[in-house]
């Protein structure tokens, strides 16, 4: 059986800039894994490369099996390829229930719709109501998303990331700018992400990579620095120089 | 739709939440009591000043043209300096079917819609070239000129600068004839008028409405989601254009004429004008604009005969000055005032 | 042939020093102004008053045709433009259109909707022959004005420590903040010098272009077809554009007349469906 995702020798140049340095990362289905690095160490740059907003200029990216090297931003999310923002990328003027209902009816072929009115298919609304109270978004739910505290922002751009049910999950920094007293919420609902999506995390934040993943790979200069679990990773002396070393930078 | 709601087992545990979520999504359809108050006051002025359908019929077609206008600014986020191209081209071949087809008025209407629409299609994808509002200006901006320059150069078909000759119009539905002081042609402006309303009232309320409220918002994430963003902005382009198309042939229609005027620069610089005095993307700010424009520059003219443009640039550029969300939340903080004292 | 083709350098010369402020401050803030034209209607109208009323000489009336509008560009930018460098496109082009009315308008109002008519100096008028060419006098006079602004603009840009601050606030404005650049500054220099340069094309485009108060309107497409496929990365872009837009125009009206503008629209369309990021793309 093939990976839920993997890329061989994926590679970005910008002008004489190598970004990103022939990295082949396997995701297995129903992973929990995690890419961390120092800053400047291309992290954003693959994630923009697995999405598509980047062309590569070379190796593959297989999505199941699949190759979707060539295929653009929009058809690789209708393969099931979803993600996250590290700055939320919300719809200001919608609702919670408008914008994940949006997600929901574009994945069960509604959005062509010029017809129905919004909101009179139950299947759609039941999807809707499941996903606002896995993501703790009731109390919120008819508010215009703009006006909405940080932290239930950042969880409805996770809930919409899931309301098209993607098969494989690209989480940029879910944690990134939210306060302490909102961040328990936020782990909690990641940790009750269902098991058969596979979840590639990006992050820097070393405590909820270790919270979160089962599987670390680093990435140091747009290379593949390390690639293991958790504890063969933690235990790696390079790693930790790399680490200790951007640390006493930063 | 709350009974179906109920019965089913999912919501039935939580119906609150379920309640209140189709609340929310039947929120943006849901026809509200300011509207009806309006489309009555619409229908009313047929009656009530049978002198002024003339001047009436020009302010609904003006309005059903910045309608169109809205469709794509307002829901869709593409600002358009040549939509008067559609409005021409259907004005053009309102007067062309009735010239050398036949003077029967809904033909006439049908086809030129289709003719509008049939550009919006072809012209569209060159918006989705680059994604720059200043390319898609030009875009539009160019496409108009083209049309302009074409009805200018054609002048075998289309009569060139003197416009065309011999638009007559049949009696409507082959009974009521179009009279002298415009009460057929009111009547006919305003019905068709409200149906095309009504239709474009339906599309944005669907779910592709929300779709398209969803790019103009953020189309980083609309892509993300896997929402065509192209195939969907083409859609309401076509349908806009073909909405303006209609509003060029009733021009033709109602006067009885059509000269290169319906493809003057001035035309899409106006019918955003309207738009703007009535405020962008919630379907009425074209009618209700159309009525402001027509007073304004009635009143304008009034002051200094040749120069009322220069009054209207200055409102305009006071209107975006001040900031157009401030101005189109102004009735609503009044009421709300408004309100607040009524309970205290 | 050949003096078409100098006919039409010279008015893409003309387009090239009227577009050039606006492809720089389209670049610079990203502001789309519809009214530029209505600078360079500006200096056209001072260059005009002041030979027919004031009986002021062609030459001289040159630097208050720069002058004035750039005066008037900076009034207008501190006090209007800078309001709106935040707010949407739609915004932007709803204001500079009003500013088009109303200089339209105003214009007609104050002096009257007919054409303006400047008598050129004597040495300005007639032609020569280079080797069997006819060049009209005032043509290559143009071409070499502005083959000098060209130049200067250039040399502004690439060696003075404006030129290196401006290119930097255009590159990334927050960086150039950071390092302790005054954008703000920046912005109204560029704009004052960019409607002066706006308003000298006004004015010696007279004999070529005719001025009345629609002017504003008629240049508008003409400088933004410019700067729309030349691209804001830097000046080369709109200078080869505005070349190739005269020189097709001029070529246009001469050789297909019966087509009259309907070429430059559709040459426009057609650059942008080949080349989308502009001729010169920015670098990515």
């Amino acid at each position: 059986m093939s990976a839920a995702l993997q890329t061989i020798a994926l590679e970005k140049r910008f002008g004489g800039l190598i970004a990103t340095d022939k990295v082949s990362l396997t995701l297995e289905h129903g992973a929990r894994h995690a890419l961390i690095g120092p800053n400047g160490a291309g992290k954003t740059t693959f994630v923009n490369l697995l999405t598509g907003v980047l062309p590569a200029n070379g190796g593959q990216i297989l999505l199941d099996g699949n190759d979707i090297t060539r295929k653009s931003q929009i058809q690789r999310a209708r393969l099931g390829l979803g993600r996250t923002f590290q700055i939320n990328q919300l719809f200001g003027a919608m609702t919670p229930v408008e914008s994940i209902g949006l997600a929901v009816s574009e994945r069960m072929g509604g959005g062509r719709d010029f017809w129905r009115r919004v909101g009179t298919r139950t299947d759609i609304l039941d999807e809707i109501t499941g996903l606002i109270e896995r993501f703790r978004l009731t109390e919120v739910m008819d508010h215009p998303t703009r006006l909405l505290p940080y932290g239930k922002q950042r969880l409805l751009e996770i809930a919409l990331a899931l309301a098209s049910n993607p098969r494989v999950l690209l989480l940029d920094e879910p944690a990134a700018g939210v306060p302490e007293a909102e961040r328990g919420e936020l782990l909690e609902t990641l940790a009750q992400l269902p098991r058969d999506v596979s979840i590639l995390l990006i992050e820097h934040d070393m405590d909820l990579v270790f919270a979160f993943a089962e599987r670390i790979t680093v990435l140091v200069n747009g290379a593949l620095f390390a690639d293991g679990t958790v504890s063969e990773i933690m235990s790696d002396p390079r790693v930790q120089a790399v680490y200790l070393g951007s640390d006493a930078h930063a | 739709m709350s009974d179906t709601t109920l019965s089913h087992p999912a919501t039935a545990a939580r119906p609150d939440a379920g309640q209140r979520a189709s609340r929310d999504l039947l929120r943006r359809g849901r026809l509200k009591p300011a509207e009806i108050v309006f489309w009555l006051a619409t229908a009313a002025s047929f009656f009530l000043l049978p002198d002024r359908h003339l001047l009436l019929s020009e302010i609904v077609i003006l309005g059903l043209f910045a309608l169109s206008l809205d469709l794509i600014i307002g829901y869709a986020g593409v600002v358009s300096l040549g939509h008067g191209a559609f409005f021409g081209l259907g004005a053009y071949v309102a007067g062309l079917v009735s010239v050398h087809l036949t003077g029967e008025p809904l033909t006439g209407l049908i086809l030129a819609a289709l003719a509008a629409g049939i550009l919006g299609l072809a012209t569209g994808p060159l918006l989705l070239l680059r994604a720059s509002d200043l390319t898609r200006l030009m875009v539009t901006l160019g496409v108009a000129m083209l049309l302009l320059e074409a009805a200018n150069r054609a002048a075998w078909l289309t009569g060139g600068a003197d416009g065309l000759q011999g638009v007559t119009i049949n009696p409507l539905l082959g009974r009521f004839e179009f009279d002298l002081f415009g009460t057929t042609a009111y009547a006919y402006c305003l019905i068709v008028t409200f149906a095309l309303f009504l239709l474009a009232r339906r599309v944005v309320t669907s779910p592709y409405g929300l779709s398209l409220l969803a790019i103009r918002d953020n189309a980083l994430r609309a892509r993300s989601m896997g929402i065509p963003v192209g195939p969907r902005i083409l859609g309401i382009y076509a349908f806009s254009a073909l909405i303006a198309g209609v509003a060029g042939a009733l021009l033709t229609q109602t006067t009885m004429f059509v000269s290169l005027d319906v493809l003057a620069f001035h035309r899409s610089a106006d019918v955003l004008l309207v738009l703007v005095l009535g405020g962008v993307g919630y379907l009425y700010g074209g009618l209700i604009g159309a009525i402001a424009f027509k007073l304004l520059q009635d009143w304008f003219s009034a002051i200094t005969p040749q120069y009322w443009m220069f009054w209207m640039g200055l409102v305009l550029m006071v209107i975006v000055l001040i900031g157009r969300d401030n101005l189109n939340a102004l009735p609503r903080t009044l009421m709300r005032r408004l309100r607040r004292e009524d309970r205290a | 042939m050949l003096t078409i083709l100098i006919d039409g350098i010279a008015y893409g010369m003309l387009l090239f020093v009227m577009a050039a402020g606006l492809a720089v401050t389209l670049g610079l803030m990203n502001f789309v102004n519809l009214a530029h034209g209505a600078f360079a209607m500006i200096g056209g109208y001072v260059t005009a008053l002041a030979m027919n009323r004031l009986g002021m000489p062609f030459l001289l009336t040159l630097p208050f045709a720069f002058l004035v509008p750039a005066l008037v560009g900076v009034v207008a930018e501190r006090l209007l433009y800078a309001r709106l460098y935040r707010r949407s496109h739609l915004d932007q082009v709803l204001f500079s259109i009003a500013l088009v009315f109303m200089a339209m308008a105003g214009t007609d109002w104050l002096l009257g909707s007919g054409q303006q008519l400047i008598t050129l100096p004597g040495w300005l008028q007639g032609r020569f022959e280079v080797f069997g060419v006819g060049i009209g006098r005032y043509r290559a006079f143009l071409i070499v004005i502005c083959a000098a602004l060209v130049v200067g603009l250039q040399l502004i840009l690439g060696r003075t420590r404006f030129g290196a601050r401006l290119r930097a606030a255009v590159d990334d404005q927050r960086a150039a903040r950071g390092l302790g650049i005054n954008v703000g500054g920046i912005f109204a220099a560029t704009f004052a010098v960019g409607s002066g340069l706006a308003g000298l094309g006004g004015a010696l485009g007279i004999e070529m272009m005719g001025l009345d108060p629609t002017f504003p309107l008629k240049i508008m497409v003409y400088v933004l077809i410019v700067v729309t496929i030349g691209g804001t990365a830097s000046l080369t872009g709109p200078f080869i554009a505005a070349l190739l837009i005269g020189t097709a125009d001029v070529a246009g009206k001469y050789y297909l007349p019966e087509l009259g503008a309907f070429l430059i629209y559709l040459v426009m369309i057609l650059l942008l469906i080949l080349r989308p990021q502009g001729l010169i793309a920015r670098a990515r």
